[in-house]
Parts: C-alpha cells; structure tokens; sequence
C-alpha cells in the first residue's frame, strides 16, 4: 500500500505526502496500525517523529520494555481498547443514571478540547473574558436541553416541588434571558484591536456547541427510549472501526479518498457486511433482556430509574418467511426474528457508509489546523495514551446519534403519549373542547369507540 | 430695497426680477428645502423673506449639529487620551453606517476626520440612487443631499413596509423570506471577500444547498402545523410524516459533498468558510422562521416589534442629536447616553399608543388561519382576552396626580411596555454587534443595497434579538401549545395510546364541568 501511494504522486508533491502520512497515524481509528506507520516512516526516511508525551502508565511500560516500539504501540493500543470496551460494559451495566453522567463529562471534555484547538490557533489565550464566555454558553445551552429532558420525563416529579414547576413553565424564557446575558458580555467585552478574532472565537464557540452539545442531547433522548438504542449504535461505530481496519490490513489495495490516505475500499465494503452481520447478532442478544429494551422510566415513588416493562412488538420474535432464493440455500422456510433486527441493519448500514464521513471531516479538520503529530505533537489531545483524545474516539459518532434519533421519531414511535396530555392540559378549556370532539369523532370512524359512547 | 431687504437678499442670494415693492427670490439652492422647492416650481413664488428664514433655519440646525459632533469629539478625546489612531477614525468613518436612519448629515463631518490620519481609504461604496433622485438633487451642496438621499429612502421603506401589511399574510411571508435570502447572501459574500475564497470549489453551490435545507426543515414543519389541507394529499402526507429524516438525508448529503470537497491546500479556508456559513444560517435563518411564526399567531406580533425597533432607532438619533453628551459604547461612538435613555422613554410611549391603535382592529389581532375551503388566508376571529379592553385601578399615587381611578386599557398594552422595554435596552446590542463585526472585518456597510443606507443587513441588525424574543414571549407568557399541533400528534399515536388519552380527557372535561357528566359508563 505504502509503495501504491508512493508511485501515484508527482515527485513534488511527495514531501506534503510524507507529511500526510505522519498525521495519518493519527487517523487509524482502530488501535492496531502503529506498525503499518512506523513502516512507512522508514521507507520514506523523514527523522523519526518525536512522540507525544508518553501517557503509558509504567507499569505497562515495564511489561513491554523488551518489545521493539512497533510492536510496542500495537500492544499499547490493544490494551487500551480493551480497557476502553471493558469500561463500556460495565457503565452500561450501572444504569442510566451513570451513563448520563458519562455523556455528560464526555461532551463537556470534548468540547473543551475542540476551545483549546480555537485558542491554540488563534494565539488567543490573552483575550479578555473569552474562556469565561465559552463556558457559559456551554452552561445555558446545556441548561435549556436538559431543562428540556428533564421536562419531559420528570413531569410528576417536577409538579411537585413549586421552585421547579416555575422553573419548567418560564423554561424558555429563562435559558434566553441567560443566553442574551451571554450575548450582551461578549458585545461589551469586544476591544479594539481585537475585534476580528473575538468573533472568530464566538463563532467557533457556537459551532462547537452546534456540533457537541446538540448531539450529546440526542444521545440522551435515545437513552431514555431504551438503552439498546444508546448500546447498538455506538458498538456498531465501533465494530466499524476495528472490522474496516482489519480488511483492509489484510486484503486493503485501492485507496479510498486522499484525505485519509490509509482507508481502503476493500477495507469499507468489508467493513460494511461485518459490521451488518455484527449488528444482527448483537441485536438478538439484546432483546431478549428487558434491561436493555424498555424506556427508561422515572417512578415518583422510589424516586429511582426502572426499566420495566412490557417489551413492545419491536422486541417479540416474529416469523418472517424467508424469500425463495434464500430458501432453497438454508432449507429454512421461516426464521424467527425480533424486528428490531431489520431495524438494526438500517443501523448498522448507517454506521458503515456515513460514519466514516464524520470521521473524514474530523481528519479533514485536523489537516486544516495542522493538528497532527510531529507538528504540534498533539492530537486532540492526549487523554488517551496510544489514541489521542476523547474527540478522537468520538468522531464518527456525530451523525449516528443524529440519525438514530430521527430514525427512532420518523419510524418508530410516534409522539410521547405523555408530553401531549401534558400540553392537551395546557390548552384553553374552548380549545380541549375542539380537540375533543375531533378526536372522538376520529376514533368512532376507527370503530375504536362503540357508538353508544359516541352518542353520549 | 431697504436695508433689511438687502441683508435678507445677500443671505439667499436673490435676484431682483420684479419691481423694488415685489422682491421675488430664486435662490440659489443652498438650503435643505430647497429640492422640494425646486420640484414644486415654489422657486419663482418664494417670498424673500420666506427665502431668507429657510436657510438661516437649516444653517442655524447644522451649526447645532456641529457644535455637538465636536463636543463629543472633545469628551471623546479627554476621556481616551487623544488617540489619533487609525482605528479611532476609521471607526468615525465607519460608524457613519451605525446610524440608521434619515437624517444625518454627517458625511462632512467624516472627512474632515479622515483628513487627520493617513488610513487607507476604504473604497466608496458604488452611488446606486436612482437617476431621478440624482438630477432632483444635483444642485445641492454634498451634505444635504445625503440627507435628502436617505430621507427619501426611509420614507419609501415605511410606506413599503405599510403596503405590504395591507396586502396580507402571504405576502410578508414572502418578503420575510426575501430578506432572509438577501441578507444571507450578504453575509456569504462579506466571507467571499474576506477570505478571497472566490474559487473555492463547490462552495457557493454548498452554501445555497445548505439554506434551502434549513428552509425546506423549518417551512415543512410550518407547514404542516397550520395547513390541514396537507393531510388530505397524498404526497404531501407522505413528506410530513417522515419530514424530519427526509430533512435530515438532505442535509446529509450536503455534509457529504463538502467532505467530499475538501481539497488538499485549501482545508483551512474550506472550515472557516463552513463554519460561517452555519452561523449564519443559525442566525438569519432561525431569526425569520421565529418571525414567520410570530406573524402566524397575529399580524400585531409582527407590526409591533418591528415598529418598535425602528422608533427605537429614529428616537434614540434625534434625542442624541439634539441633546447628546456622554458616549454610551466605545464600540458605536456616535450613540450617547442621552439618545438611548430619551429613546428608551419615546419608545415605550409610542407603542403603548400604537398598541392602542392597532389593537382596535381584527385584522392585526387574529390569528392567522388558512381557511382549506377557500383555500385562503383568512383574519377573523373573536379577539382573545387580551385584545378586550378592560379597567385596570391605578395606584393611588398616580390617582392623586391625575384623578382618575381607572383606565381602561387593553392588557395587549401592558405587554407591549415589555416589548418595547426589550428593543430599547437590548436592541441596541444586535447593532452594537454588527457593528463590531462590521468593524472586525473592515466593511462600511454589508452591501450596497438601498442606497445611502446600505445593504439589508444593516437595516435589520438590530431585530436579530426581537424575533426571538417575541417567540419566547409569546411561548413562555401568552399561549400554550399550539391546538392543531396536538391534534396532529394524537391523530399519529397508537389507536389505544388515542383511547386512553381519549378517556383522560373525558374525566378531565366532565370535572372542568365543561362536559355533562356521563350517566353511564358503557365500557
């Protein structure tokens, strides 16, 4: 592969290359290319990058002090995402109370790292007030989601306590009124010579809110509809990663794009399947345990998160008769199937060719800024030793969590039941009365009311 | 001619074109009425002495002006230390763009200023008045006629604004979407010339691909709340019950072009520019969705805040000109303490009055319905509670003064207070940032649009904040939820989700005593 890439370019064009090919080491989303580069940057005889600052702990140093360091990053790598998936596993294991606050402290990093990059860019530590700003945005505009969330799902609980029930009703009002107090501070904390690069920072500020906070708070709405809709995407992401790495270590020839010089077609489309078949395992495994398949509910009484409940016919095996093609192959006629398990090969399919995307946008954006190593010797960061930053583990989520809420509001459920006895309660007596009768007379077509009662 | 004749007559300029008793005046066209005096022909009919008083009046007006400008201009240079930096006069030069409205005549007073530093020039705006405007005002001196330029403009900007009010919802839905596709073009081309990204590829196509997205979201869900026709076709039903994932795979398919635009030396200029134009779809177009949506709730809670904004601004110009002091923010030097206070009592004031006015009327009050049997808008309606006069008691305090014990106001009035109170304390702000921005990216005005005003944007900056705030308002202390919204919802659930909430319903009608209780429970 290092020898196809190196014959396609132009001779001048080799040294920008080299260079790529160091921050693409950055890009191996899955843990195990350390060699492939270390390869490469031999063949290719640029000076030795200087490593990021070495987070190992020592006690994995000295276990492989005798390894030769290209083998060396494999096992650092290897471990780590081991430990990153056993971790994985045992937060879902505490529930969602938990797994909140994990998102919650995942966006909050995230976003951090992404104001470190603008601030780094832009030499723009002395700004005045800026840092300050930033984090207060953050603030409001995580206030006004989860005051959102909290709305929806806590409602008994919330009209209980009277300081909370004024807070849910003026909700919005509340979260602008702070959001303009944000607003007002920056324009007055505009200086003089500073202008243009205080507002590169604002809107830096906003698009990163855009992008993080925005997708943190789907992850969460997914969450509460039942925690396979949190569990399966993600895995799937990752499952992703590691199978379109492993095909394309093995039979990968063609690149796929030049922003991410070692993807592979053969690595995508292999990826693809793996990660469909993945998903429809997974997802049987899943359903049958209640834990995973009912919302998560709120019970005033406890005052604890349950999930239980009965399993919708989205998790009850239904036969499915297998077209006459497939039939002939397996001799099966029909094959029990839980319908979430279609569902999840829309997932899945997603998650292989879209989500690859978000991460060629964050290599795209780390290319733009120089964010690689050997440049600024940093990743993102280097939270993680062996794989840069949170945000580099996170970046091809974007725009699954995006997509599974969508998909979960367009085909799955319809509106929450409760948000709308909520504002059917809300509305004017003249205006329940309209709605009322409406609805009556739509149920009585459905030959849902009998027609005594809609005489009545 | 007597003495006095002779002195009136060396002031404007006459020629003696009658006998000594008669002095007719054709003046030279030196004073600011004089176009109108022109156009009229008044010219051969103005008495000297009229003559005479006009142009001593305009003079003696801008002569106060002047003193003003260069009070201030001392205060300013006592209190920063006599800065003769560039920035501080581009800043004077450019916030000639801050005032927004007719009568400033301070295009003299800018060059004067630029004759002290030695900045660049920024290239002047390309002269877009109309022929006619320019040979009706060729004669007068540069000063006036900037006035009259944007006098001019602003009147047909009001009357404008008038007649579409007239013509009825469905146009101001339209000229809102205009104005926000010109000033997110404005502001796409301001990032162009920054950024000399003239032949990035694909990005003018993306760009416009990403606001027809962000319309085609936020119209669809309009839409389909307030149009029930949309049920009954069938495409349609289809495109409103999976809206949000078709909205979604568009703008997917946009994220996926520029991924796929990314071009090797330009990555850098390829994410600013992204990021630019999402803010400026944030801004510009949320601010006019939530507009659509205030008008939809009743043309008052769009006439109101728009009118507001502007007295706002005409109020605070004229209170600072005539009585301004104290620089108000470094960032706009010519706003002063005294306009944004005066402009804050005149505004509240005045939409209390027009409050008043236009809540007389359904056609401003109702909210707007599309009738699907006429397929029409229609305005009328029995106005809410709000819009019935009622007897409020005043305090004592003020019975003592006035000896009245009650008025009868429309509590409509009451929130207009609020409004208003809103576009005069944080209005200011939007201005104030587009003006920093203005000033950050070193632009006179967003574009050449309306001449002497500038472009769109610079018209609208100061509603950015009155859009939401109006939506907030209305959201948080008018209405609930929006009636045929819920419906929409309860007809998509699950048919004994639908029972059940049927039931719910039921019991909470019969105790609300709104239902007759039942005698007998069938099921």
């Amino acid at each position: 592969m290092a020898e196809l890439r190196q014959r396609g370019p132009a001779e001048k064009d080799l040294q920008h290359r080299r260079s790529e090919d160091k921050g693409s080491e950055t890009e191996g989303r899955s843990e195990r290319d350390g060699a492939s580069d270390n390869e490469a940057k031999s063949d290719s005889g640029i000076p030795e990058v200087a490593g990021s600052a070495d987070d190992t702990p020592e006690v994995l140093n000295k276990a492989l002090s005798g390894l030769s360091s290209r083998w060396k990053n494999w096992w650092v790598r290897g471990i780590l995402t081991l430990a990153m998936i056993s971790f994985f596993f045992f937060i879902i294991y505490l529930g969602p109370m938990v797994l909140m606050m994990i998102v919650l402290c995942v966006q909050i990093k995230c976003f951090h790292e992404i104001i470190t990059i603008g601030y780094s860019v832009y030499h723009s530590y002395d700004l005045p007030w800026f840092r300050t700003l930033s984090w207060y945005f953050l603030l409001c505009v995580n206030y006004f989601f989860y005051g959102e969330t909290v709305t929806d799902y806590f409602f008994a609980l919330v009209q209980r306590e009277d300081c909370l029930r004024i807070l849910s009703k003026y909700h919005r009002f509340i979260s602008f009124a702070l959001y303009l107090t944000g607003f007002c501070m920056f324009v007055l904390s505009l200086v003089k010579k500073h202008y243009r690069l205080q507002f590169y920072m604002f809107g830096w500020t906003h698009v990163t809110l855009l992008i993080v906070v925005t997708q943190s708070h789907l992850i969460i709405h997914n969450l509460f509809e039942g925690m396979i809709w949190f569990i399966v995407p993600i895995s799937c992401v990752i499952c992703n990663d590691i199978m379109a790495y492993m095909f394309g270590f093995f039979f990968g020839r063609t690149p796929l794009i030049k922003l991410s010089p070692k993807k592979t077609w053969e690595g995508f489309i292999g990826g693809f399947f793996a990660t469909v078949v993945f998903g429809i395992l997974l997802s049987y495994v899943m359903a049958g345990y209640r834990c995973f398949v009912c919302p998560v509910e709120f019970n005033n009484d406890s005052n604890r998160f349950t999930v239980d409940c009965e399993p919708s016919e989205l998790f009850q095996l239904q036969d499915y008769i297998l077209p006459s093609v497939l039939h002939s192959v397996t001799g099966w006629t029909t094959v029990k199937l839980y319908p979430f398990q279609i569902h999840s090969i829309a997932l899945s399919a997603f998650a292989s060719i879209m989500g690859p995307f978000g991460g060629f946008f964050a290599s795209g954006f780390k290319r733009a800024f120089k964010i690689k190593v050997g440049v600024i010797c940093q990743t993102f960061a280097n939270t993680i030793p062996g794989h840069g930053g949170i945000m580099d583990r996170f970046d091809c989520q974007y725009l699954m969590a995006t997509f599974v809420n969508v998909y979960i509001a367009s085909f799955i459920r319809g509106p929450n039941p409760t948000k709308v006895i909520q504002q059917l309660l809300a509305l004017r007596p003249d205006q329940q009365l309209h709605i009322f009768n409406s609805l009556k007379a739509h149920l009585t077509e459905r030959g849902l009311l009998p027609a005594l009662e809609a005489a009545a | 001619m007597t003495e006095r004749t002779q002195q009136r007559a060396q002031i404007c300029g006459h020629k003696q074109t009658r006998a000594a008793r008669v002095s007719l005046c054709t003046c030279r066209r030196r004073y600011l009425w004089s176009p109108l005096v022109e156009l009229t022909g008044l010219a051969t009919l103005t008495p000297c002495w009229l003559c005479s008083f006009l142009t001593r009046t305009s003079d003696d007006i801008y002569v106060l002006f002047r003193l003003n400008r260069a009070k201030m201009t001392e205060l300013r240079r006592r209190g920063g230390g006599g800065d003769p930096d560039s920035t501080e006069n581009i800043s004077d030069k450019e916030a000639d763009g801050d005032d927004k409205l007719g009568f400033p005549g301070e295009a003299e007073g800018d060059t004067e200023g630029d004759s002290k530093a030695d900045t660049p020039d920024v290239p002047p705006s390309i002269d877009n008045t109309p022929q006619c405007l320019n040979k009706a005002l060729e004669g007068l001196s540069l000063r006036w006629r900037n006035w009259w330029v944007r006098g001019i403009l602003s009147l047909t900007m009001i009357i404008g604004f008038f007649l579409i009010i007239y013509l009825g919802p469905i146009m101001l839905i339209l000229v809102v979407m205009s104005v926000q596709i010109k000033c997110f073009q404005e502001i796409i081309t301001i990032g162009y010339r920054v950024y000399h990204s003239y032949e990035l590829p694909w990005f003018r196509t993306l760009s416009w691909y990403f606001l027809i997205c962000v319309n085609y979201f936020f119209y669809g869900e309009t839409v389909a709340d307030y149009f029930a026709l949309v049920h009954r076709e069938e495409p349609l039903q289809f495109l409103v019950r999976y809206h949000r994932f078709i909205s979604f795979a568009l703008y997917l398919a946009g994220f996926c072009m520029f991924v796929l635009s990314l071009v090797k030396k330009q990555y850098r200029l390829q994410f600013y520019m992204f990021a630019w134009t999402h803010v400026t779809l944030l801004i510009v177009v949320t601010q006019s969705h939530l507009v659509i949506q205030n008008l939809f709730e009743g043309m008052i809670w769009f006439i109101l805040p728009i009118s507001t904004v502007i007295c706002n601004d005409i109020m605070a110009y004229l209170f600072g000109f005539f009585f301004g002091r104290t620089p108000l923010i470094k960032l706009s030097p010519k706003k002063t303490w005294e306009g944004f206070i005066g402009g804050f009592f005149a505004t509240v004031v005045f939409s209390f009055l027009f409050a008043y006015l236009l809540s007389q009327y359904q056609y401003f009050v109702c909210p707007v319905e599309y009738n699907s049997e006429t397929n029409r808008f229609t305005v009328e309606c029995d106005p809410s509670n709000l819009f019935v006069m009622q007897e409020y008691t005043l305090p004592t305090a003020v019975q003592n003064a006035i000896r009245w014990k009650t008025v009868n106001l429309y509590p409509f009035q009451i929130h207009s207070i609020a409004l208003s109170s809103f576009a005069s304390l944080i209005g200011p702000f939007g201005g104030f940032f587009a003006s920093g921005f203005k000033r950050a990216f070193k632009i006179k005005d967003f574009a050449d649009t309306i001449p002497g005003h500038g472009g769109i944007m610079d018209r609208f900056d100061c509603q950015y904040l009155m859009a939401t705030f109006v939506h907030v308002y209305i959201a948080s202390f008018i209405r609930g939820p929006n009636p045929s919204k819920v419906l929409q919802q309860l007809l998509v659930l699950q048919p004994e989700q639908q029972l059940s909430i049927f039931n719910t319903l039921r019991n909470h009608l019969r105790e609300q005593g709104v239902l007759p209780p039942a005698v007998a429970e069938a099921q």
